[in-house]
């Protein structure tokens, strides 16, 4: 058995336990919570350690007949991209579990129900990442909303049940879509090849070009929703209002990574003639994303809103590193959406904190927090730079590496997207100073700074941001292999740089 | 001299013992007192489909054209559907042996003193079983009847049980007798739109039997004005027994009328024979006359879909809903007669099982929640039910998830499947119109989610009723089903792909 499935399988074990458990205490269940996925945690990292960096190609693989009739295969295996991702996720959990101690209280159902979907919800996000057969991916990325509606839908705020549906049924469109997509690839497959749904299998397919096309547009659109791009983006907004900050991390941070994985790993993987064609769109649309994002995120007033539409903008970056079609763009994407994890986490967990304590998500409702909660204001401060690239944080380097990698290939994309760094610096600034600077805002004074537990859950955060900003090596060597592979694959070959005058 | 007719008995046994059953349900009506006819009926029709499950499966491997002097054949779809029709026939009638779900006696006027006697007399109006197996007799017939006179008795024999079956409701008794004349007077002119059909095609053909006419369409000498009306007409009475559009408007009225153990039997198992009749006969007697019939088709599965995808949107009853939700259905299983290809078919026999057993699961939980005037199906009344029995509510949103197609439920694979073998046959258009219908009615689903879970309960005297054990053992099994077949799905599937052929 793979050490892959074995990270599927502690999370679903975990679920079981948490039922098992005597129901007197959701202490107890919450301690086992976060055992469960430090557990996945260690496993995860045991994993990266026996990784081979140098090798191309997918490791940990391991392959199961499941639907014989149709080829279908338990099939699942990481590359580097996925291996960062999986870390990724596994390091989020047990943060999330222990930052948003309490959420699971408020809610339309018990403490177990809520911990019960996230441990369900981690086995997905693993699954989807190391997923190797086409139907396997396509299954969890569906049944992942699940989850996913219940978490928002039961313990959210303000208009859960709405927004929730408003996520659920926009994913599944675009799923649906894609199982359109998915289907014409097996039927073609099983006139050439034989009845599989083996990536790479599929990847040697010869599709007639109209075709491609519209297979592609089935699986991009359905990404394109996930990673919320500009104009498929108003989902997002609404749901990260009403998610609690523990479901806005796992949403905005990993499961929307999924769409932007998706593109990387099956857009241009199995479709590389069509995504040539649609190359030019596609950095229009990033670029609008990109700067849309940024201009309302400038005009937002409530916290969660504004780093809904944050992400909306550096999703566009991260599309605009993928579909460059250099490698260097492309480790820069999938460095980034290590890295908007874990930026994303970090406004999203103290924002949660701050409006929890102060009653309210409104912008202008804070104020002055430096002075009274010094801890809090510093960390929303570090994420909110985290947000907007500094240098020394680990979001510059992958910033940095996808408008170099866009440069070598369409400068002038290059050119506009870097005034998504300016307008970012504006959104970010603005939003600290009206929150932690300034006269302390009246019902700020007696608000109290981060306790123990809090502190502890989100070192890790800054921890990461701080040491991949001055040491981003371990992860891009990790990287590099794959996004060549990946890049040549597709048949594109990196520009060389012309010599300076 | 006359010689008598060559019978396989072994083949046809299946079908003669539930008819055997039937009859002696009919004896035990007259000789049995009225205080334990329902205890010894419900043995006689639960045992009676069990033998035949049994008899079938002793000749589940065998093919013949020849057992019933050409008139039946036994091949892999017919044994299939059979096979399905019997077992969820079986849960249909765990949900019927509730009786309190009909009338005390049946001819009692609505609202006299003769109704409220028979009522509180504790009658029972028992007859329901052997209308049940009648009905189900019909049913194993229809599918792999293969003359037009066989199939025009087979639609007969299962229809006219049903239309008196669908006035039988204990509660709001009105509104299930309209439903029945309803369905009696719309079935009856849809019967003689198959029958007039059939005439057309024994005159273009000469020949009533489904080879015949696909021999005389191969030759193609015949006058071809005679066979398209003839397949024109003989469409209209199978698609009105499926529920396609614009032959649907039976539909809700008789879902919403008919006592819901009812609804869901027929819900189910209708669908089936009737699908199963309408595959045979457009692949083995229309098959050569594609390029005639598949515009209309293609036309009529999309407006099915799309109508009643969007029609369901609008329903505030729960049985209207899923009346709609059911038509939407027959929209995607056109798609496997457009198909025309062995993974369409084994699509359909897939998605017919699992669909199957969702909606009798589903109807089976409709039956649960009543207040004290009987069941609830106004789904405003539902709000908060999830609070008030979290494992009901649980169950009846499985259902739903796998009516919407949610992966990890049969709905799921069962659509895939379906789907699949349209795509292969180059039916692109209603495979995405498929995919767009689907994320329609999962808004009217997820609706439904809402009100259950993510609402709060108002103060109703709206409750969940304790199943009797039956009751619980038919939903759990529809329910287990469902679930295995969306994680274990090849169960099913190799099995309907090993038994997805006609014999011609």
């Amino acid at each position: 058995m793979s050490l892959v499935t074995i990270l599927e399988i502690v999370p679903l074990l975990g679920v079981l336990g948490v039922f098992i458990l005597p129901k007197t205490s959701t202490t107890v269940v919450k301690q086992f919570a976060v055992a469960v996925s430090v557990i996945d945690l260690v496993i995860s990292i045991l994993m990266a350690l026996r990784f081979h960096r140098g090798a191309s190609g997918m490791q940990f693989v391991e392959s199961r007949n499941w639907i014989s009739t149709f080829g279908i295969k338990y099939a699942v295996g990481v590359d580097g991209i996925a291996l960062v991702l999986i870390l990724m996720t596994t390091v989020l959990v047990p943060i999330v579990l222990v930052a948003g101690w309490n959420e699971s209280e408020n809610g339309r159902w018990s403490a177990r129900v809520y911990y019960a979907l996230i441990l369900v919800l981690e086995t997905m996000m693993v699954g989807v990442f190391a997923a190797t057969d086409v139907f396997l991916f396509y299954v969890i990325f569906e049944a992942m909303l699940i989850p996913v509606y219940f978490l928002i839908g039961g313990y959210g705020r303000g208009e859960r049940a709405q927004a929730a549906m408003k996520f659920l049924l926009y994913s599944l469109l675009g799923g649906l879509l894609m199982l359109a997509a998915v289907i014409g690839t097996y039927v073609i497959a099983t006139n050439q090849i034989g009845s599989t749904f083996d990536v790479t299998a599929l990847s040697g397919l010869h599709i007639d070009s109209a075709t491609e096309n519209m297979l592609f547009l089935g699986f991009f659109v359905a990404f394109a929703i996930k990673a919320p791009l500009w104009p498929l983006h108003t989902w997002l907004p609404t749901a990260a209002k009403s998610a609690t900050p523990a479901t806005s991390v796992l949403l905005l941070g990993v499961l929307d990574k999924v769409g932007t994985y998706g593109m990387i790993r099956f857009c241009i993987t199995l479709f590389p003639h069509a995504a040539h064609t649609f190359t030019p769109a596609i950095i229009v649309l990033s670029l609008i994303s990109i700067l849309y994002g940024a201009f309302l995120a400038i005009g937002q007033r409530d916290i969660n809103g504004l780093i809904a539409f944050t992400s909306i903008s550096h999703f566009g970056f991260i599309t605009l590193g993928i579909f460059a079609m250099t490698s260097q763009g492309l480790t820069g994407a999938s460095l980034y959406m290590v890295n908007h994890g874990f930026s994303t986490a970090a406004l999203f967990l103290v924002a949660g904190w701050m409006s929890s304590r102060r009653g309210s998500t409104q912008i202008e409702d804070f104020g002055g927090l430096q002075r009274v909660t010094p801890v809090m204001a510093w960390t929303f401060f570090l994420a909110g730079m985290s947000a907007l690239a500094l240098p020394g944080l680990s979001s510059f380097v992958s910033e940095f590496l996808v408008l170099v990698g866009t440069f070598t290939r369409y400068p002038i994309a290059a050119i506009i997207g870097t005034t998504g760094i300016v307008l970012a610096a504006l959104y970010v600034l603005l939003t600290v100073q009206r929150s932690l600077h300034g006269p302390t805002a009246p019902g700020n004074e007696s608000l109290v700074d981060l306790n123990l537990r809090e502190k502890v859950a989100i070192a890790p955060v800054i921890a990461i941001l701080i040491f991949f900003g001055f040491f981003p090596k371990p992860i891009t060597d990790v990287l590099n292999p794959a996004s060549h592979q990946v890049m040549t694959h597709a048949g594109f070959v990196d520009p060389q740089p012309k010599a300076g005058k | 001299m006359l010689t008598a007719p060559q019978l396989s008995y072994s083949l046809l046994a299946p079908i003669l013992i539930v008819l055997g059953g039937a009859l002696i349900g009919v004896l035990v009506e007259a000789i049995v007192k009225p205080a334990s006819r329902a205890a010894i009926q419900t043995a006689i029709a639960l045992g009676t489909i069990v033998l035949s499950f049994a008899f079938l499966f002793k000749v589940h491997n065998q093919t013949s054209k020849t057992a019933a002097v050409n008139s039946v054949s036994f091949d892999g779809v017919g044994i299939f559907l059979q096979g399905t029709i019997l077992i969820l026939s079986f849960i249909a009638l765990l949900y019927i042996a509730d009786t309190d779900n009909f009338a005390a006696q049946a001819s009692a006027v609505p609202g006299s003193v003769e109704e409220r006697a028979a009522n509180q007399s504790g009658k029972q109006q028992t007859e329901v079983f052997p209308l049940t197996l009648f009905s189900v007799a019909g049913m194993l017939l229809f599918p792999i009847a293969t003359d037009l006179i066989t199939l025009f008795v087979a639609l007969e024999m299962l229809s006219l049980p049903l239309y008196l079956m669908a006035g039988l409701s204990r509660r709001r008794r009105l509104l299930s007798q309209e439903a029945a004349l309803k369905y009696f007077l719309l079935g009856a002119f849809s019967s003689a739109f198959f029958l007039f059909g059939a005439a057309f095609l024994y005159g273009y053909s000469g020949s009533i039997s489904l080879d015949g006419i696909a021999s005389a369409i191969s030759a193609n000498s015949s006058n071809d004005v005679f066979l398209l009306i003839g397949i024109a007409f003989l469409s209209v009475g199978l698609l009105f027994k499926i529920g396609a559009v614009p032959f649907h408007s039976w539909t809700p009225d008789v879902y919403q009328g008919a006592p819901t153990p009812i609804t869901g039997f027929m819900a189910a198992c209708t669908k089936i024979a009737a699908m199963g009749a309408t595959l045979r006969i457009f692949y083995v007697a229309f098959g050569q006359a594609q390029w005639q019939w598949k515009p209309i088709i293609l036309t009529i599965a999309i407006l099915t879909m799309v109508v009643g995808g969007v029609a369901a949107i609008a329903q505030r009853d729960v049985k209207r809903m899923l009346a709609f939700s059911s038509i939407a259905h027959a929209g995607f299983l056109l798609a496997a007669v457009l198909a025309l290809n062995s993974s369409g078919l084994k699509g359909a026999l897939f998605y017919l099982a699992t669909y199957g057993f969702t909606t009798l699961g589903a109807f089976g939980v409709i039956t649960l929640i009543r207040d004290s005037r009987g069941e609830v199906t106004d789904l405003n009344r539902w709000v908060g039910l999830g609070k008030k029995s979290p494992l009901t509510a649980s169950i009846f949103v499985l259902f739903l998830l796998s009516f919407a197609g949610i992966p990890l439920t049969s709905g799921f694979i069962a659509k895939f499947s379906l789907f699949t073998g349209a795509y292969e046959s180059g039916n692109t258009v209603v495979v995405v119109v498929g995919v767009l219908t689907s994320a329609i009615t999962a808004f009217f689903y997820l609706r439904v989610v809402v009100m259950l879970f993510f609402t709060d309960p108002k103060s109703d005297s709206v409750s969940v009723v304790i199943p009797s054990m039956m009751t619980r053992i038919a939903i759990g099994a529809c329910a287990i089903v469902t679930v295995v077949l969306g994680l274990a799905p090849s169960i099913l599937l190799n099995t309907a792909q090993s038994f997805a052929t006609f014999i011609r």
